[in-house]
Order: structure tokens, then sequence, then C-alpha cells
């Protein structure tokens, strides 16, 4: 098991390692960036142009560079800037003098000028919005998956499927628009674009809309979940025996239910923290994918490259989630190669 | 008793009939033709080909024609807007910004659509059939390399390679090149082609146990002639199924991209076959959602519409093609 463990961590490093190296060669390739060659295209002259690239450290050699990025490199002055292990992603190259780590890890300050808690930074929000679009999507598509089973070939049934498949099939920013145009400028119950983000009653269409594919997901499983273990051994023997049925459901077949469902909390949080920067820009979110796609239109390429980063490393550690909380809920399985 | 068997005449050629086998493809027809939501899956997707062949002939504007005084107008069904403008019967779904036709552009946005559907699905059909069949049939150092390359693919979420992607080449001569058409079908494939090879590598491995294969070797027939005779007919049901629900998901990827601004980019000469994509509106509609929300609302229909109907269309295919996986999933 720790042998297990310690092999797929190890793992991790080539992935990350690919997925750096692949995002770093296209950003260097891309024309009009800040490493952009091309001399007809810049316009700051020879020497401002190798004073900067002395400061950022672009004189290097590219591998060099990437070496400094990945993993750290000394300056200068001979001192070791340690990179990104150290959570070191480089200056932001829109907004002057301020890390990418900072821009996504740091909250911002308050009135009186002191930083606010960790959970208002922009990693904070969307962590936030994820875990409610998490909870909500556990918290209904859990039951639904209960009754469409316990309800088989009932309208009860078809209908949850259609829901499913449909909140499976298409795609959230759809949903989104549908929800938008019904609630907001139809309805006017919400504003679209709300001043503040401080008052729960607007976190919760966007969140709504970003669990709806997970919550349609969670409840298919829990229905094909639900029929494998009604036709247990042991769901028969707790009715023999005379239990009530509401024990039979709740102790006996919904706990081993729920064990596919668990596994994939891990990935569906990933899925959610990370998949959310089209809902993050259509609710104007103060999120991580926001300033990821903000990052894109500005050609933020350190941006770009910090937070593809972040979100390969998130995934990739999610779906390691997915094995070992196998493991915790389900003690007949056992992780040997 | 005579009179019995006499009434039983009629009824044997009939009889006759029923007893004559039909092959696994008839049956597996018929299965999908009895499935109700997947032939209206199909009557969609076929609806929304035509429209993307037959763009021009049925577009009432060109999509690209700018008409100044016209702009933000409302559908026809809305006499007057609450800012008092009055919808012309002339533009259906009213018209844009820039007072260019919305049903218009829909229907040549679904020609992007389409054509990113299935193209890329055809290349990596074709790649990762190859790649997986070959290294599922000779196994050992290919498979080794296969396996592991997969596994890096896998990591990379695949819609941040397409952001990277498209960022990073979209000025270059690469992704000029069809109105950058060409590096999304590039980036599709490279991404997708993992996916298909494992499935079809997977399939092989247990097929080339089989009895059948077996006879085939024994009897000297050579390697190529066992994969493109016995292997490719056996895994060619799992290959369809697999494409029938990997085209939506390139479809959803393309509006993505295009509504983060990252898709076609949109052509000078209003004579170009690709004028603008579903993505591509949401991104325009996206201000206007108040002014004119059709402009979003007509794209995300059409995008749910052929989602769904590829969706059903692969439930029929997997039931119809794969009996026993009938209910799985």
């Amino acid at each position: 098991m720790t042998t297990y463990l310690i092999r797929r961590l190890l793992w991790l490093i080539p992935v990350i390692l690919v997925v750096g190296a692949v995002t770093f060669i296209l950003m260097h390739n891309t024309p009009g960036g800040p490493w952009d060659t091309d001399a007809e295209r810049r316009q700051v002259d020879e020497s401002t142009r190798k004073s900067l690239e002395a400061f950022y450290g672009l004189d290097k050699p590219l591998w060099r560079q990437f070496l400094a990025y990945m993993i750290g490199d000394w300056n200068n002055k001979g001192e070791f800037v340690c990179g990104l292990p150290c959570g070191n992603f480089g200056p932001s190259y829109r907004q002057r003098g301020v890390p990418v780590e900072a821009i996504l890890f740091r909250p911002p300050e308050d009135e009186n000028g002191n930083l606010k808690p960790w959970y208002y930074s922009r990693f904070g929000y969307s962590l936030r919005l994820g875990i409610l679009a998490l909870v909500i999507a556990m918290g209904v598509g859990i039951p639904i998956g209960t009754i469409a089973a316990l309800k088989q070939n009932t309208w009860i049934d078809y209908l949850s499927l259609l829901i499913a498949t449909a909140g499976i099939s298409v795609p959230s920013f759809v949903i989104a628009i549908f929800l938008i145009i019904i609630f907001a400028s139809g309805l006017q119950w919400i504003s679209v674009i709300p001043r503040s983000w401080d008052s729960p009653s607007v976190w919760i269409l966007p969140a709504i809309v970003l669990g709806f594919g997970t919550l349609a997901f969670t409840a298919r499983l829990m229905r094909t979940s639900m029929l494998e273990v009604l036709r247990m051994d042991y769901v028969r023997t707790a009715r023999a025996k005379g239990l009530a049925e509401r024990t039979v459901v709740t102790v006996h077949m919904i706990k081993n239910a729920l064990i596919p469902v668990i596994t994939i909390l891990g990935p569906s949080l990933a899925g959610l923290v990370t998949g959310s920067f089209i809902i993050e820009t259509m609710f104007a979110f103060p999120g991580m994918g926001r300033a990821y796609v903000q990052a894109i239109s500005q050609r933020d390429y350190s941006m770009i490259m910090g937070t593809t980063l972040i979100y390969a490393i998130l995934v990739a550690l999610a779906n390691l989630s997915v094995d070992f909380i196998y493991v915790l809920v389900d003690p007949r399985i056992r992780l040997e190669e | 008793m005579t009179a019995q068997v006499e009434a039983q005449v009629p009824n044997i050629p009939n009889f006759g009939e029923a007893l004559k086998t039909k092959t696994p493809n008839q049956e597996a027809l018929e299965r999908l033709a009895r499935n109700k939501a997947s032939i209206v899956g199909l009557v969609i997707i076929v609806f929304f080909m035509l429209v993307a062949i037959f763009a021009r002939v049925l577009a009432p504007h060109d999509p690209l024609e700018i008409t100044s005084g016209q702009k933000y107008l409302p559908p026809a069904w809305v006499k007057e807007t609450a800012g008092g403008k009055a919808s012309n019967p002339a533009y259906l779904l009213g018209t844009d910004s820039l007072g260019r036709d919305v049903l218009s552009r829909v229907i040549f946005g679904a020609r992007v659509s389409m054509v990113v559907g299935f193209v890329p699905t055809f290349i990596i059909v074709v790649i990762g059939t190859i790649i997986g069949m070959t290294a599922g049939y000779l196994g050992g150092t290919w498979d080794n390399i296969l396996m592991r390359l997969t596994d890096v693919i896998y990591a990379f979420p695949d819609l941040l390679f397409f952001i990277i992607v498209m960022v990073s080449l979209r000025d270059t001569w690469l992704g000029q090149f069809m109105n950058g058409m060409f590096l999304l079908f590039a980036s599709l494939a490279i991404v997708n082609w993992v996916g298909i090879a494992r499935l079809v590598r997977g399939q092989v491995l247990s097929l080339k146990q089989k009895e059948f294969i077996e006879a085939a070797r024994a009897i000297g027939v050579k390697t190529p002639r066992i994969m493109t005779h016995h292997l490719l007919p056996n895994t060619l049901g799992v290959i369809i199924v697999y494409i029938a629900f990997r085209i939506p998901g390139m479809i959803i990827t393309e509006a993505i991209l295009g509504y983060l601004g990252l898709g076609l980019r949109p052509p000078a000469n209003s004579q170009a076959f690709f004028v603008t994509s579903w993505g591509g509106l949401l991104l325009e509609g996206q201000t206007a959602i108040n002014a004119q929300p059709w402009i979003l609302l007509a794209p995300a229909i059409c995008i749910a519409l052929v989602v769904l109907a590829f969706t059903f269309l692969g439930d029929g295919l997997r039931d119809a093609l794969d009996p026993r996986m009938r209910g799985s999933q």
C-alpha cells in the first residue's frame, strides 16, 4: 500500500514536467509575447531589451529558463532562487510587480489595509464555489438516484434518467445561459452580475449551474449502484431477519451503494474548481477561472502558464485521490500490482 | 384435421422466412430502428448536417451584411421591446450589435460545429485504430510506449491543452491556415487519438486469445490480413459507439474555445466557407443578454440539441451493437 502510494506520487513528477514543458515550449513560440525574439515586432531599443531580459533571466538558454521555472536557479548575485516547488510562479507580465502566485492566492486588503482571510483570494473564491457546487450536487443527486432506483421503471425513474442524461451531455455553460435568461433577464429574481459576493444568495445560481453536471452524474451513478445493491444477498438477509424497511434502505443499501459515489468526490471537486472558468466569466465571479480567462485575453503568458500548471496539479492529485478513497471506504480492495 | 393443415399452409413461407438467419449487422440495424430516442437523434443530426451543407441557400440574409440603424432588433414575434425597438419580419431572430441577421449567423454556425464534430473524429479513428491495433496485436515494446504515452496525455487536462495551443499558435501561419480551423482540428486530434487507441488495444488484446484468430494464424494467414479481415470487423462496433459519444465532446470544445475568443477567426470575405461559429455567437451575445437574448439563446439551443441528439444516438448504437452492454452506465 505504502509502496503503491509512493509510486503513484512519484509518477506525478514526470506528468507535471511534461505539462510544464509543453506549456513552456508553446508559450515561447508565441509571436508578440514577451519572449518574442522577432526584431521587427520589438518596440524597445536594444539596451532596454538586454537589461529587461537580464532582469527576468530571459537571456539564459531556454533549457535553463525552464529549469529555473520548474526547480530554481542561481540569480546574478549567486543566491539560489527557488521555482515551482516553493510556489514561485514568476512575475505577471501584465500586472507589474505582482507575481502570479500573489494574483491567485493573496487575498485583497480590506478598508483598514489589512489582508482579508485567505478564502477571499481568487483561489479561495473558486474553492468555495466548487465546494458549494459539490454539496448541492451530492445533496440533490444522491437522493434522486436513490429514489429512482427504489422506484425503478416508474415515471420518477424515467424523469430522473432524462434529467441525468441531459445534465451529463449538455455542457454547463449552455445550461447557465438558459438559467440566466430565465431567472435574471426574464423573471428578474437575481441580478446576473451582483455588486458584491458577500451575501450568500448570489452564490446559489452559479453553484447550481456549476454543479449540475456533477449532480446528474451522481444521480446516475447512485441509481446504478443502488440497483446493484438491491439484489445483494445481505439485503435479502436483512429483510428476512425482520428489519424495518427504513433500516434496510439506509443502513444496508445506501451505505454500500455510496462507495462508488464517494470515490468520485475528489475528481468532481477538482473538475468543479478547475472547470469553472466559463461559469465564472459568465457571472463575473472573482475567482481563479476568470483570472485565467482574463489572462488569456490579455496575453499574460506567465499567468497562463502558472494557472495551467496549478490546474494540472490539482487534476492529477484529484485523480490520484480516487484510488486512495477506494481503499479507505472499501476494505475488500487492496492496491497491489 | 385436414382443414387445420390447410389453414397452416399459407403460413409456411413466412415461417421459412423467419428461419433465414439475419446477419448480425442487420439485427443491429433493426434494434437501432426500434429505439425511438436514437431515431429522433439521428433525424436531428441529419437536419443540422443539411443546414450546414445548404447554409448559403437557407440563410435569409448574408451573415456578414451590416445594416446600419438595424442593430439589436428583437425577434419577429416581439412587436416592440421595452426600449421601443420594433421588430422586422425579415429578421426572424432579430439582429446583433452590427445589425447582422442572427438566424443567418446561427445557420452558418452549424457548419463549424458539424465539421469540428466529424473531421477530427475521422482523423483520430484512423490514427487511433491503426496504432491501437498494432500495439495490441504485436504487444511488447510498442505496447509499452503507447501505454506510457497515453498516461501522459490523459494527465494533461485536455481543455487546458487546447487553450494553450490556441493562445500560443493562433497568430502564427499555422493558426491562420483555414481561419484557425486547421489548428483546432490538429489539437483535437492530438489529444483524442489516445482514447480510441487504448480502446482498440483492449479489444484486440481480448480478441487475440480467441480461437478464430488462432485458427487463422494456424492456417498461415498473414498478420496484416488478420488485422484487416478478423480484428477490424470485430472491433468496429466499439469504435462506432465511441465515435457517437466523442463527436459531441468535440462540438462542446469548439464552443468553449469560441466563447473564450480562441475559436474560428472571423473571415475577411463574405464568400468564406466558415463565417462564424456557435461558440463565437455566444461570446458576441453575452454582452447583449438584455438587449437581444436570442444571440445567446439560439446557438445555446442548437448546441444542446446536437449534443443530446448524439447522446441518444450513441445510447441506441451501444444497445444495438453490443446487447451485453445494455443498461450499463
